[in-house]
């Protein structure tokens, strides 16, 4: 099972310039997000803090805010998008 | 002018050069303009403000320029309506009413599009974008046809028909999203990661902030440069609300205002009222809700500025409030009826908030202020 994760550009700095990256074997978000924090140093420390997402970071799974689904529990599937964006746009 | 220094996050201080930039890359945080008013003398300025043009850029020392740049269609300077009817019907003492509808394109979003357009070609943008309810739109495609610039404006495809021809008559690329405004949102800041354009409201949006200061400077020119004792402002993002407070401030540093910063009062739609929820719960951030209200131009369920809006309004000793769709209609009415204003929703959202805290017994309201 693999679900495809596109990331920003603001942290492609540690993703060695990958704007989207595959990630195996995840059952969750939370699982999804682990797997890439393994991956790539230094990615936790801009996006997470005690295990949480700080408060400007947005996560959606197929378009949809993980907030109006299960948080980081939220399930993930086979072919899943999973999309990491900055929370201050808009307005 | 002013010494502008560089962008700063709003989080955790880190600087930033003064490019098309938004967010932090070590925390995510917002960033922020940030100034070294220390070489501007209150008398001075005050003098320098009063013989300026009568535009937002008669507030150029404190906007993001070391040069005053030169704009087809500037904003500001709209009436501060000394509203006695509206006072003697909800039994205050005084209420003035700031009608920035008398902008060009009807709304406060034509002082910040003035400045983020003036950014953007200062930096050296051909395409210039943005996110929006409506009011955005409206004003991104007008300023862009002024300017010569190419624009693309997106917006939710449910959008008041009004508001679409309104954009469209401008000549804009106006591209209609299936999905509420904070699905063009997300979509939008995807957009600006890939494309070389700037989105006014996403990688522009430390500038495009700044120009809501000045709608808190004419306030306060207005009064005498003097401050109200109380604002009442619609929220969507949040960014207007905590940026009138944010140039008070300023002004109180460089000497051109004292005493004590208004109560703020927040305004939302019960149907998107992320930031009065948050703030009833007593919570620090917001839980994003999926809009559904007449109001459109506040319909934002996901506010960006949330967290600094909560802070803004328990600081200030202010609440944020939600009004219903029955209230909103009746706040346009009484707002008409009371100072020959015809108000879109979001004026109607500020109106009867003003109402529900007059009778509540909370306002001795000196300012209240509409779009």
């Amino acid at each position: 099972m693999s679900v495809t994760v596109k990331i920003p550009t603001q942290l492609r700095s540690v993703t060695g310039g990958d704007a989207e990256i595959t990630v195996e074997g995840a059952s969750t978000v939370k699982g999804v997000l682990d797997r890439l924090y393994e991956s790539y140093e230094g990615l936790s420390a801009r996006i997470a803090e005690d295990g949480a997402l700080r408060r400007f970071v947005n996560v959606y799974v197929g378009g949809e805010d993980i907030r109006f689904l299960d948080g980081l529990d939220t399930a993930v599937h086979d072919g899943d998008e999973v999309t990491i964006l900055p929370a201050v746009a808009g307005g | 002018m002013a010494a502008v220094d560089a962008l700063k996050c709003k989080e955790c201080g880190t600087s930033y050069p003064l490019e098309a930039r938004y967010v932090c890359e070590r925390c995510f945080g917002p960033l922020e303009v940030s100034y070294d008013f220390s070489a501007l003398d209150a008398a001075e300025t005050k003098r320098r403000i009063q013989a300026g043009p009568q535009s937002i850029w008669r507030y150029a020392d404190f906007l993001p320029f070391e040069q005053q740049p030169r704009t087809a269609l500037a904003a500001g300077v709209t009436p501060l309506i000394h509203a006695d009817r509206l006072a003697q019907r909800l039994g205050l003492r005084e209420v003035w009413v700031k009608n920035d509808a008398a902008n060009p394109t009807h709304s406060f979003k034509d002082r910040v599009v003035t400045v983020a357009l003036a950014k953007a070609r200062e930096l050296g943008f051909e395409v210039v974008a943005c996110a929006s309810t409506g009011n955005l739109a409206n004003a991104v495609a007008a300023h862009a046809a002024a300017a010569g610039l190419e624009s693309y404006v997106f917006v939710p495809a449910d959008l008041e028909e009004q508001k679409i021809l309104a954009t469209g008559v401008y000549g804009t690329n106006l591209v209609a999203v299936r999905g509420n405004y904070d699905d063009v949102n997300r979509l939008c800041t995807e957009i600006a990661g890939e494309r070389d354009w700037a989105f006014v409201n996403v990688n522009l949006r430390p500038y495009y902030a700044e120009g809501s200061k000045t709608l808190g400077f004419e306030i306060a020119e207005q009064l005498g440069f003097e401050l109200p004792d109380r604002l009442v402002v619609p929220v969507a993002s949040g960014s207007l609300f905590t940026k009138i407070a944010r140039g008070f401030e300023e002004w109180k540093e460089v000497g051109l205002l004292s005493g004590d910063l208004p109560v703020f009062n927040g305004a939302q739609a019960e149907g998107c009222s992320p930031v009065a929820q948050a703030f009833e719960a007593g919570h620090e951030i917001c839980r994003p809700v999926k809009p559904k209200t007449i109001a459109k131009s506040l319909a934002i369920g996901n506010p960006a500025d949330g967290p600094y809006a909560l802070e803004l309004a328990r600081r200030s000793g202010g609440t944020v409030d939600s009004v219903t769709d029955d209230e909103i209609r009746a706040g346009i009415r009484l707002l008409a009826e009371t100072t020959g204003v015809f108000t879109e929703t979001a004026g109607g959202v500020t109106t009867a908030t003003l109402a529900k805290l007059a009778e509540r017994g909370r306002s001795r309201a000196t300012s209240g202020w509409c779009s």
